[in-house]
């Protein structure tokens, strides 16, 4: 099995964003936008790191 | 006059009703079953919906992590990062077991994407314990639902 770096992103994400929301929130909207913000932080933190990490090379 | 607290929530297709009282399991068998199967905490409180999405999540995690050649620690290497992966994927309970009774993630890491499936497994295992933590509080009544 391969995986792109993004796509490897992606499902981490997912699934911890999944797990996050149901133990860290009691009523399932709250469980709902809770994984949504886990999701978003988790994608956009990797992405921010990344250019970090581009702009700290060049 | 009934409370907000004293009324069953209903919500997402569960019961609602997910407590040892109402399920008939002590929460330490609650917090076993979590551990040594993703989600089979939430299941016996009758929580269907999260056990679900729980095992989904968790059990595709450790697959992935396995199909990517990630590395499943063993105990006693003497290394204390080997250590802390050992102590983070036994969090997966009988999915470790499986994984080393069928040899699965003993060949050396020597790709980036092999070290993002060791990672994989070791966060698998982690999570699956805030899961049946999570269900153990359920069952004791320190989380409302």
């Amino acid at each position: 099995m391969t995986l792109s770096h993004f796509s490897a992103v992606l499902l981490f994400s997912l699934f911890t964003s999944i797990v996050f929301g149901i133990t860290q929130r009691s009523e399932p909207k709250k469980m709902l936008r809770f994984g949504a913000l886990c999701f978003t932080l988790f994608v956009g933190g990797t992405i921010a790191a990344s250019w970090a990490m581009w702009l700290i090379k060049h | 006059m009934t409370t907000k607290a004293q009324m069953p929530a209903v919500a997402g297709g569960e019961t609602g009703s997910g407590n040892a009282a109402a399920s008939g399991a002590s929460p330490l068998v609650v917090l076993l079953a979590g551990w040594l199967f993703p989600g089979a905490g939430h299941l016996l409180l009758g929580k269907w919906v999260r056990a679900g999405l729980l095992m989904l999540s968790i059990v595709a995690m450790f697959a992935i992590g396995v199909a990517l050649q990630g590395k499943v620690y063993t105990p006693n290497t003497g290394e204390p990062l080997d250590m802390l992966g050992f102590a983070g994927d036994l969090g997966s309970g009988l999915l470790y077991g499986l994984a080393r009774l069928l040899g699965w993630g003993q060949a050396p890491v020597l790709v980036v994407l092999a070290d993002y499936g060791t990672k994989f497994i070791v966060v698998a295992g982690l999570l699956n314990v805030v899961a049946a933590v999570d269900a153990h509080s359920l069952a004791n009544g320190r989380k409302r639902s």
